[in-house]
């Protein structure tokens, strides 16, 4: 039974997947995840995020070890069909990181109003999130549209939109800020802040380490070798330059000073007005 | 030397197929006579009207439906150079695997003779032109629905016409990916064609063509996988529920009035 008052959302426990049975993704994963937390999860590429965020998802089970998420443990059986897993889709919704993946349907609007429908929402309810959703992103203009005729930028929003529209307590998002320009990621930054409050979580990946400083209150670094080799405030470990480095979250920048040639590791220093 | 020849005309090709499909999507949008209605209603009566194409027996009445078509074209804004183009790319597929055997095999009075060998009779010259006709209003009507009904209000009306869930689903998908995956072969094209000078010989062309084709094919499959995902994880769990959200109006009742009688003064004809 999937507890409805739980604030403590995820709960992973030794946690490892192998792909094909013998290409390890992810090894001796633990960590406790509560409402209200913006998670962001950090590491190079092929280091297993998007690996975790379907398990988060349940769409992918671990090999070994066991996740518990409102305080049933997730099992493929638990959700294949049933009132539990429609109750489990509708409280977690995940973004996938191409976004041609999440978006199957043939118009925008069919997009946006796919998930509350197969959960069994009314359809004057469907509809009515469907509208609200398109005018918070600001995408009402896009709801005829074929998502193969969109901008990325465009793409990314109606994915978001697609999930949101499920009104979710757990949202997931698979390097979100991805080929965005600027201007729509700090739109995307903006809107995630607004979004979350005490009763809801996010949990997001990345490698864009401003993106952490900006939005998560707590970041896991999962390194090459798979594992968590670091969880706690973002401040604790982004301001450590021998650690990112180590775990290839930033590189050592090479540039010449006349005749000089100097190397640092390169970090991004912001300066803004408010 | 083939390889620039070989890669710039799939890349025209390619890059052909995905002009034509935003050309469509513009035309279902215009603002004529056909786009205004319910596809439900144009699906159907232009299946009465194709039905009745296949049941005509003699020219006038194909011609009259010929004329009739290209008016709704015109009524629906669809430029007629475009659509005769279009038109003319499949008549000849269907005319020389049905209408050219009709000319010889058909027994009758001999009209012409070819090398004293293949004999032209007048009856299969005229069943010729029936076939060809035939297949000329069928694919006039045809390309009518496609090009003033968007392909998700086709669906819909499909749906409708309770074609299988799934048949219309799967319908919906593969049009949808395959625009993807057109870009993506244009994409691969493109970056071979950045690094060639010169060109390449047939055999290296084939050869690498099969290897473009596996690679496409193992990206599709790998997306499949991952919509298949991205659809579980918003709740689908074996059928797909959709919002029906067509409404009919006065003007479908009225294009519905209309081609009924039209319909039915034909058949009238027909029988007389």
């Amino acid at each position: 039974m999937i507890s409805l008052d739980n604030t403590l959302i995820y709960k992973a426990k030794d946690l490892y997947y192998d792909y094909l049975g013998n290409i390890p993704a992810l090894r001796n994963i633990c960590f406790n995840i509560g409402a209200g937390e913006l998670v962001a999860l950090v590491g190079a590429n092929g280091s297993g995020k998007s690996t975790l965020l379907k398990i988060l998802d349940g769409l992918l089970f671990p090999t070994s070890g066991e996740l518990m998420a409102f305080g049933t443990r997730l099992s493929e059986k638990i959700l294949e069909t049933g009132n539990l897993a429609a109750e489990f889709r509708r409280r977690v919704g995940l973004v996938f990181q191409d976004p041609d993946v999440q978006l199957f349907s043939p118009t925008v609007w069919d997009e946006v109003t796919f998930g509350p429908l197969q959960l069994g929402i009314s359809k004057d309810e469907v509809i009515s999130r469907a509208n609200e959703t398109l005018e918070v992103l600001n995408i009402s203009s896009l709801r005829e549209r074929p998502p193969y005729l969109l901008s990325g930028g465009e793409k990314k929003k109606v994915s978001l939109a697609s999930v949101l529209s499920l009104r979710p307590q757990v949202l997931l998002l698979d390097e979100p800020t991805t080929g965005l320009d600027p201007w729509s990621q700090g739109n995307l930054i903006d809107f995630l802040l607004q979004w979350a409050d005490k009763g809801k979580a996010l949990v997001f990946s990345t490698q864009d380490l401003d993106v952490v400083e900006e939005v998560a209150t707590r970041i896991i670094v999962i390194g090459a070798s798979h594992d968590i080799v670091a969880d706690g405030m973002p401040e604790e470990f982004l301001s450590d330059s021998d650690f990112l480095l180590r775990n290839n979250l930033i590189h050592e920048h090479s540039h010449r000073h006349k005749e000089l040639v100097h190397r640092h590791p390169h970090l991004h220093e912001h300066m803004h007005e408010h | 030397m083939t390889g620039g020849g070989f890669l710039a005309r799939n890349i025209a090709g390619f890059t052909q197929a995905l002009e034509s499909v935003v050309v469509t999507e513009d035309l279902c949008h215009a603002p004529g006579l056909m786009q205004g209605l319910d596809p439900r209603i144009k699906v159907v009566t232009l299946m009465l009207f194709i039905i009745l194409v296949g049941l005509a027996q003699d020219f006038t009445l194909l011609i009259a439906i010929f004329i009739l078509a290209l008016l709704l074209v015109l009524l629906s804004k669809i430029p007629i150079a475009l659509y005769l183009k279009r038109l003319l790319i499949f008549i000849p597929i269907f005319t020389a695997v049905i209408a050219i055997p009709a000319l010889f095999i058909t027994p009758g009075t001999p009209l012409l003779s070819i090398a004293g060998k293949a004999v032209i009779t007048a009856q299969g010259a005229h069943t010729a032109g029936l076939l060809i006709m035939r297949v000329v209003d069928s694919l006039s009507l045809g390309l009518l629905l496609v090009f003033t009904t968007p392909w998700t209000k086709l669906l819909q009306a499909l749906r409708w016409l309770r074609l299988p869930s799934l048949v219309v689903d799967i319908l919906g998908m593969t049009y949808r990916y395959i625009y993807l995956l057109l870009h993506t072969a244009n994409s691969m094209f493109l970056a071979r064609q950045s690094r060639t000078i010169g060109g390449f010989s047939g055999t290296e062309n084939r050869r690498w063509l099969g290897r473009a084709l596996v690679t496409t094919m193992v990206k599709s499959q790998y997306l499949s996988e991952e919509v298949y995902l991205a659809m579980l994880s918003r709740g689908y769990q074996g059928e797909i529920h959709t919002l029906n959200e067509l409404t009919l109006r006065r003007r479908d009742f009225i294009w519905m009035a209309f081609a009924l009688a039209a319909i039915s003064l034909m058949v009238w004809s027909i029988y007389l």
